[in-house]
């Protein structure tokens, strides 16, 4: 499903709204369009893993797994799978001509040192400021885990979120203020969502685009003020 | 001086006493030094506070130490896996202590411990639950926790060589860990799929310099592709 254009504006044709909701590929596939060529890039585990699938070799992107490597290739199989190479999900990888391998203290500070252009994450909840959850959903007697995501969330140039807007409940995850425990303060940028994108920007939520809803539905349904795009 | 070449892995690991802050290197399964962890399990120290970035898995390793109650505590980013079994079991009946620390964090801590570093502001963390009761600085208008080091008295880490005066080179992302784990302990106990003589590492590749290397175990290659 190719997003048609319906607006007349200078934005690129992925820019656009469709009159059908994105599915995961389509969702995958804005991103990945999204992307500046040239961009060294990480994508969390889950839904923004998909993304690469989607980038082109004319986009020259490197990837990078904060295990320790840039230049990470797609997922390895057969007679590829190396056990002393993983990405941060623990599933085996390739590596592309011209990748690198560092420690883990390396690989950290080049995420928190803002070397890395943009990093894309999966989320419970977002706030129209920019606060992220997606670390632990504070339920009584689960045991917290935390891994790279606090260090993910603040250490890129930009912070993207991949989502649903809905829980299963229909409560939007897109929020006021966050009722999850915090992964990171004010660091999402943009939201993509099956409904809408949304670029947040120092506070107000800008609708760049809706997709099988409208502006009107979404101002209805969201408990944040919308800005049109 | 030159580290020792110990003998075995039991030999490796002999000086490991109870209570003992033992650093073991490893993501997932890529440069988890296993027999020097199955070593550790045969040999008895107890009491003993672990870091790793995780919990163990499966019924394997640091795994079964937690399930031995041989680790009092474990500092780690990421405890909760699906095999994680043991883990959960010790820390839901309140058996074992976590303290769980964010994976990048994690790294810097035990860097800043092999480096000298004795604490430092870092944006991880700030204004989450992980940060409570550390001391908070805004530097430039932006939100930073100190952090403090974390010293081990013994790394155990896992190379793909090492040449007699105890230089490492490691492959692919098994590195992880290793390098500021051997910097971080007072004894780093390595093992490697093999040992070369002097000049048999050139100097521009070495990863981790011998000086921080106080005992080698050769064991058999076993890693697919090592010698590539």
């Amino acid at each position: 499903m190719n997003p048609s254009p319906q607006t007349t504006t200078d934005a690129p044709v992925h820019h656009a709204s469709t009159a059908a909701p994105l599915d995961r590929d389509a969702l995958a596939r804005l991103v990945a369009a999204d992307i500046p060529a040239g961009s060294f890039v990480n994508l969390g585990i889950g839904q923004p893993t998909n993304v690469s699938n989607h980038l082109t070799s004319e986009q020259d992107v490197t990837l990078h797994t904060e295990n320790g490597m840039l230049g990470m290739g797609p997922v390895a199989t057969g007679e590829d799978v190396d056990e002393d190479l993983i990405n941060a999900g623990k599933i085996p990888v390739t590596e592309l001509p011209g990748a690198s391998y560092f420690h883990h203290a390396d690989s950290f500070a080049m995420m928190r040192g803002g070397h890395l252009d943009v990093c894309v994450l999966g989320a419970f909840q977002v706030s129209a400021a920019g606060d992220l959850a997606n670390w632990h959903t504070g339920a009584p007697g689960a045991i917290p885990a935390v891994g790279g995501a606090m260090d993910l969330a603040i250490g890129a140039k930009a912070t993207w979120v991949m989502m649903g807007l809905f829980t299963k409940d229909g409560a939007s995850k897109l929020v006021e203020a966050l009722s999850y425990p915090v992964t990171g303060l004010g660091c999402v940028s943009r939201i993509y969502t099956e409904s809408a994108v949304f670029l947040l920007e120092g506070g107000r939520v800008v609708v760049r685009s809706t997709h099988g809803t409208t502006f009107e539905e979404l101002a209805e349904r969201l408990p944040v003020q919308l800005h049109r795009g | 001086m030159a580290p020792r070449i110990a003998t075995s892995a039991a030999d490796a690991v002999a000086g490991i006493h109870d209570g003992a802050t033992v650093l073991i290197g490893g993501f997932g399964n890529a440069g988890q030094p296993m027999e020097l962890i199955d070593a550790l399990l045969d040999g008895g120290a107890t009491d003993l506070t672990v870091v790793n970035n995780n919990a163990g898995q499966a019924d394997a390793g640091l795994a079964l130490l937690i399930k031995e109650r041989r680790v009092a505590k474990v500092i780690c980013s990421f405890p909760r896996q699906s095999d994680s079994w043991h883990f959960d079991e010790a820390y839901r009946a309140g058996e074992i202590e976590l303290e769980l620390v964010p994976q990048g964090n994690l790294a810097e801590r035990i860097r800043a411990a092999g480096a000298g570093i004795g604490g430092f502001f870092t944006p991880t963390g700030y204004g989450t639950l992980l940060a409570e009761g550390k001391e908070t600085r805004v530097i430039d208008g932006r939100g930073y926790v100190l952090e403090t080091p974390i010293h081990g008295d013994v790394a155990l880490i896992k190379a793909l060589r090492a040449d007699t005066a105890g230089n490492l080179v490691y492959r692919k992302t098994a590195r992880n860990f290793g390098p500021i784990m051997a910097a971080a302990a007072r004894q780093a106990i390595v093992q490697v799929d093999e040992v070369v003589p002097l000049g048999g590492i050139d100097p521009e590749v070495v990863v981790t310099p011998g000086l921080y290397v106080d005992t080698v175990l050769p064991l058999p290659a076993t890693t697919e592709g090592a010698a590539a």
